[in-house]
């Protein structure tokens, strides 16, 4: 950080190159983080808020944001916030995460797909 | 009530505070004028953090002009630009610190 006082996140006006106007298309995979996340939000459950929700990703520190792909980041802040709530925990989470691996190594598609 | 009317000249507070803030690092310390006032809205900041928000603050749409933002700007003069600012991130002009 060279600025004091400024978050990462925080990045209007820093040198950033040109801005890539391509389209480019989302795996399934990052559909469905989109769509769990207006799931969670919506005015039937409002489980997590959209300022809660970017609160996670600017807390992720420089390392992760910046390795981290867009919806990588809401990932890791949708898990956070279920977390904090108290709506799932992390060792049923890990034990979930640990299942889903072990499957895929045995060759089988993703859970719950039927293609 | 809002502090502040269109049109009312206008810092931005030089604050650093931890957390999720809702003023951009690039506009604080900045002058410009109150464009509109748009309504009261749950602080964000609050709401951040699985709180209520209350009591809302006023949120003001703030027009700053370019050159004044960004030391080296090379657009045209008359250039301005929005940024959306809740009240308790404003001072009058005229208190700015840098």
């Amino acid at each position: 950080m060279t600025e004091a006082g400024r978050m990462h996140h925080d990045m209007g006006g820093q040198e950033a190159g040109p801005v890539q106007q391509a389209a480019h298309s989302h795996p399934d995979w990052e559909k469905r983080v989109d769509a769990l996340m207006m799931l969670l939000s919506n005015n039937k459950r409002r489980l997590i808020g959209v300022d809660e929700m970017r609160r996670g990703i600017e807390s992720l520190g420089k390392d992760s944001y910046t390795k981290l792909t867009y919806y990588e980041r809401w990932t890791a802040s949708i898990t956070q916030n279920l977390i904090e709530k108290g709506i799932i925990n992390s060792d049923e989470l890990g034990r979930k995460m640990a299942e889903m691996e072990a499957h895929a190594k045995a060759g089988g598609g993703r859970i719950g797909e039927t293609d | 009530m809002a502090r502040f009317t269109s049109g009312d000249s206008v810092t931005v507070r030089r604050a650093f505070p931890p957390g999720h803030v809702r003023t951009p690092y690039y506009i604080r310390g900045k002058s410009g004028h109150v464009e509109r006032v748009l309504d009261s809205f749950a602080n964000p900041e609050e709401l951040a953090y699985g709180r209520d928000g209350l009591p809302k603050r006023p949120l003001y749409r703030v027009r700053f002009a370019q050159s004044r933002v960004w030391p080296d700007y090379s657009g045209a003069p008359g250039d301005t630009l929005d940024v959306e600012l809740y009240e308790h991130w404003l001072e009058p002009a005229g208190e700015e610190s840098a």
